[in-house]
């Protein structure tokens, strides 16, 4: 039952991009196409969940015991970094085709700040999920991390949909590319934001 | 290109909130009120010079293959500095801007303007392009937080000259995105002619 009110709390109530703004950038940046959209969240969930597991452990097992939970933001950032390296290498190999796809994009995870902030959230917050505030666990943290990452992928997919629409209409000049974009994005964050309450 | 138009070209021609469109994420999310948005601009402003300084004088150095993880610990360092300074004298700031002060490590402006200033310039340029982007980041987040203030709590600085509540969807996350794509327009229209 927890998991679930997890998961659902991380897609809808607090979907990352429309009410926590983490992970704007590239969510603005990718969002032309639907193709490309959906292959970035594929990429984003994968590191997401990855380097969510390996934070929590190095912070269990490494920074509290030793005292060094000032070092959190070096070594998370450090760890995705080599993360995000590791699974270019990776899809280089196995599927060049997303590889082309998802471009000068790929490097540009390591400067998601969805990543780092799911990362240091998950070890530094407290969360109430149903019951009483309390500090995550690997097995909840995890499935966090996984739900937060499903929720971008959600919100660049929808939006995705919306700009590939908007293309195609007249719009003032002004108001060209990004500026109605962000409207869009703004009217969305407000259709979301009749989840509220739900958890 | 003169020393003045080094700290005036953050205001209009690379404004990086409305021309450049980079660290998009501070921007939304902690300018619910004039002060939030001065106090995360001044955050960001002290990493930017700091790092701006320091990657101008090792780049010689540093072998080109490793640059940006050496960018990255060099800009982390700096937020670490940053976060105890703030724990220990603005406590309150630091809890109200939260996640975002750790967060600041991956702004884009930051690395933006190490590769694209601080590696090819001197010590002294890189810090006046330090403080002319922090100043225009700073200055944008302050804009927006008034006009949210202002429409979501109908106070300016704290400073209540709209009795009742305000619309508080400009205060919630809707808002954000609404105010900065409106501002947007603006700028395009008033700035870009």
């Amino acid at each position: 039952m927890e998991y679930l009110l997890i998961i659902i709390s991380a897609i809808f109530v607090n979907n990352i991009v429309l009410a926590q703004f983490l992970g704007i950038c590239p969510f603005l940046g990718v969002s032309n196409k639907l193709s490309t959209a959906s292959g970035m969240s594929l990429a984003v969930c994968f590191v997401i969940t990855l380097a969510t597991v390996v934070t929590y452990l190095i912070n269990k097992f490494l920074l509290v015991p030793f005292g060094l939970t000032f070092l959190q933001t070096i070594a998370f950032i450090l760890v995705i970094a080599a993360l995000v390296q590791t699974v270019e290498i990776v899809l280089k190999k196995v599927s060049p085709s997303l590889y082309q796809a998802l471009g000068i994009f790929l490097p540009l995870i390591t400067t998601n700040c969805a990543v780092l902030g799911v990362a240091i959230n998950v070890v530094t917050k407290q969360f109430t999920f149903g019951g009483e505030a309390h500090m995550l666990g690997l097995g909840e943290a995890t499935v966090y991390a996984f739900a937060t990452s499903l929720g971008y992928g959600l919100a660049m997919i929808l939006f995705a949909g919306i700009r590939e629409h908007l293309a195609l209409n007249e719009v003032p000049k002004a108001f060209k590319g990004l500026p109605i974009a962000m409207i869009s994005v703004g009217i969305m964050a407000l259709a979301f934001l009749g989840f509220s309450g739900i958890v | 290109m003169s020393k003045f138009s080094l700290i005036t070209k953050g205001l209009l021609k690379e404004n990086p909130t409305f021309v450049l469109v980079l660290g998009m994420c501070p921007t939304l999310a902690t300018t619910t009120s004039a002060m939030n948005g001065l106090e995360m601009g001044l955050a960001t402003m002290f990493v930017l010079i700091l790092s701006n300084i320091v990657i101008s004088l090792i780049s010689p150095i540093v072998p080109d293959k490793v640059h940006i993880p050496v960018y990255i610990v060099v800009i982390a360092t700096f937020v670490t500095v940053l976060q105890l300074l703030m724990q220990a004298f603005v406590p309150d700031v630091y809890k109200t801007l939260g996640l975002f002060i750790p967060l600041i490590v991956v702004n884009c402006i930051i690395l933006g303007r190490a590769e694209a200033f601080a590696n090819k310039n001197g010590v002294w340029d890189s810090a006046l392009d330090g403080i002319g982007i922090g100043i225009g980041f700073t200055l944008s987040l302050t804009v927006i937080g008034i006009v949210r203030e202002i429409l979501g709590s109908g106070s300016v600085f704290g400073w209540k000259f709209i009795a009742g509540d305000g619309m508080l969807a400009f205060v919630m996350a809707p808002g954000a995105f609404i105010v900065l794509g409106y501002l947007m327009v603006l700028f395009n229209k008033l700035a870009k002619k």
